[in-house]
């Protein structure tokens, strides 16, 4: 530090410093309270507008038009689930795949620009990764589909399930690596059957992270998945998303939309908390490595 | 063959491998292994080219007729066949800017309190409850703020800036308030990027090392002191970098901006009028596109939003990298 830290000390002169200093302390607390309260308000909102409208036909009933009471998103949640299960099963491999890479080609030029790209493309809005789908998926078949959403959240979950894959392999202690290749074992029979299986807790924690940030992603899905009034699970047609749902429902003018959208809301944060508790329970039951 | 496995087998292993008989075999399996692992990590390059190229051939028409006046022409009339990106690209900066101002002070102060002040049972949960609140989907965010931050904009807080506070009459504040605007959109903004711009920073301050604090409280500092001559410079470029990482975020967000902001093609100096931004502009009107041009413009706007978060994320990671390397940690 070039900077005179502690200016000469007089009496008065400490007086102020303490003050200033007990002011600036007091000000982080504030800081603190403030920046939880927006999540508090949030939650509180949606758990009381969200239970006075969730009833057990918002489970098993389909939408109802415009005007009669009612009626479920029995559609919208099978197919979040849908979507949800094609983004991991192309996302979670393109990862884990890449992380191992990186862990083991640690300096190499290409896993140094692979990192840092990965990290650009966590940083690309969902909006563009959607008309980019679109534009690869959509326009040369010329209709909307279910595969082309899931694609779409896939590819936002890879640079996630890299990341933490990267991070949980460089946890497991090198002389595990090397005791299983002192046996005999070929290089490629290590990585995958010691190292990342001891990894795994950790990178099933991670990718459980990455499949709860996407599951209420609205953006991608607009132009590819595009939602359904109706009820439909094949890959290639529309698919109903719960996000899109709530999308469509809250920007309608019809009250009971609005509570249904509200109900919603309440499903959707319950199944990112379902996933978010997954991971730290995946975690805890094996390896002491954790993720954030 | 490989940097890490070339090290492992300087140290003990290369004897134990070159008495094995079986090499053929080992070698088919390791190659493999090599090619496979190569080939999805190669994919994170390809994917990002894919997205350049294929956004980039479809706003190509539009870039091609309008040129360099499609970022600064401010008329977006979609019968007239007229497509200017100003309106968006100003919306998306002036939002973006409205949640730094909000979020920076306070995730800062919450960063440093946890680092540094918050008593040992209350930082996890602190900490939990910010992190959480980028977990909520951005749909939800969009929800409350349409039926709760909004009522509450239009009945309490715009008459107490505008009446109260006396700032009715200043450009910023006068002219109709219906409650969607650039305002409602901001404040959403900076709760949303708030836990990014405190997850970096808490951070960086607690990679600044002990005997930092140590030698300054031996010099007779104050605890504020510590932090503002001590800590806070050492982890400056690190705070920047998350500041920055959570403009990424704030620029390229869409479904709550487009529920709060009112989405009108117009450049106001007014925060309480609606605007657009970039992300918005092409949720809203995407679907509904009229014909080929109009369709190009949108991809243009998206080739224009996903150049800009590219070089932001670029900075914000090249500025939390060189901290967290020069720290070691």
């Amino acid at each position: 530090m070039t900077t005179s830290i502690v200016p000469r000390s007089t009496a008065g002169n400490r007086l102020r410093r303490r003050a200033t200093s007990s002011l600036m302390v007091g000000l982080t607390y504030v800081a603190a309270a403030l920046a939880t309260l927006p999540l508090l308000l949030i939650l509180f909102h949606i758990a009381k507008a969200g239970a006075t409208s969730l009833s057990v036909d918002f489970f098993t009933k389909m939408p109802q038009p415009v005007g009669e009471v009612g009626g479920g998103m029995a559609n919208a949640i099978t197919g979040t689930l849908i979507l949800i299960g094609i983004a991991a099963a192309i996302g979670v491999p393109i990862g884990i795949g890449a992380g191992l890479y990186l862990a083991e080609h640690r300096a190499s030029p290409l896993a140094n620009t692979v990192r840092f790209l990965s990290d650009v493309l966590n940083g690309i809005p969902s909006i563009v990764m959607g008309i980019f789908a679109w534009q690869l998926l959509v326009r040369p078949v010329g209709h909307f589909s279910a595969m082309a959403g899931g694609i779409a959240l896939g590819a936002m979950i890879i640079p996630l399930v890299t990341r933490t894959t990267e991070e949980m392999i460089r946890l497991v202690p090198n002389a595990l690596r090397e005791a299983a290749l002192a046996l005999g074992y070929q290089r490629w029979r290590t990585s995958l059957g010691v190292v990342l299986r001891t990894a795994m807790p950790g990178i099933v924690t991670g990718a459980l992270v990455a499949i709860a940030r996407i599951a209420g992603e609205t953006a991608p899905l607009l132009f590819t998945a595009f939602g359904n009034q109706f009820w439909s699970t094949s890959l290639r047609h529309p698919i109903a998303a719960l996000p899109l749902q709530i999308f469509t429902y809250a920007i309608s003018p019809y009250d009971e939309w609005h509570s249904l959208a509200w109900a919603g809301a309440l499903v959707l944060i319950g199944i990112v908390l379902v996933i978010s508790i997954a991971a730290r329970y995946a975690t805890r039951s094996r390896f002491g490595v954790a993720v954030d | 063959m490989d940097g890490i496995n070339r090290i492992r087998g300087m140290t003990s292993l290369e004897g134990k491998q070159g008495g094995d008989t079986s090499i053929s075999a080992a070698d088919i399996g390791d190659r493999a292994y090599s090619i496979i692992t190569t080939a999805f990590a190669v994919c994170i390059p390809l994917l990002l080219i894919a997205i350049a190229i294929e956004i980039g051939r479809a706003a190509w028409p539009a870039l091609h007729q309008f040129g360099f006046g499609f970022l600064t022409s401010s008329e977006w009339d979609v019968p007239a066949g007229k497509f200017g990106a100003a309106p968006a690209i100003f919306g998306t900066l002036v939002s973006a800017l409205i949640a730094l101002v909000l979020a920076t002070p306070l995730a800062l102060g919450v960063a440093i309190f946890l680092s540094e002040f918050a008593p040992r049972w209350l930082q996890q949960p602190v900490a939990f409850l910010v992190d959480l609140l980028a977990a909520i989907p951005s749909v939800v965010y969009g929800l409350w703020g349409i039926f709760v931050m909004i009522p509450f904009l239009r009945e309490y807080a715009i008459p107490f800036l505008r009446d109260t506070l006396h700032l009715g009459s200043t450009r910023f504040f006068s002219g109709p308030a219906y409650g969607p605007s650039m305002l409602a959109a901001g404040i959403i903004l900076a709760i949303m990027a708030l836990p990014y711009i405190s997850a970096v920073s808490r951070e960086v301050l607690r990679a600044v090392p002990r005997s930092q604090r140590e030698a300054a409280l031996a010099l007779g500092a104050t605890r504020w002191e510590v932090i503002r001559d001590a800590v806070i410079p050492n982890a400056r470029s690190g705070i920047i970098g998350g500041v920055i990482l959570g403009l990424g975020r704030a620029l390229g967000e869409t479904m709550a901006v487009t529920m709060v902001i009112g989405n009108r093609a117009e450049i106001s100096a007014s925060l309480l009028a609606p605007g657009y931004t970039m992300a918005s502009l092409i949720a809203n009107e995407f679907s509904e596109a009229s014909n080929d041009m109009h369709l190009s413009a949108l991809m243009a706007i998206g080739a224009v939003l996903f150049l800009i978060t590219v070089v932001v994320n670029a900075i914000a990671r090249w500025l939390v990298w060189s901290v967290s390397v020069k720290d070691g940690a």
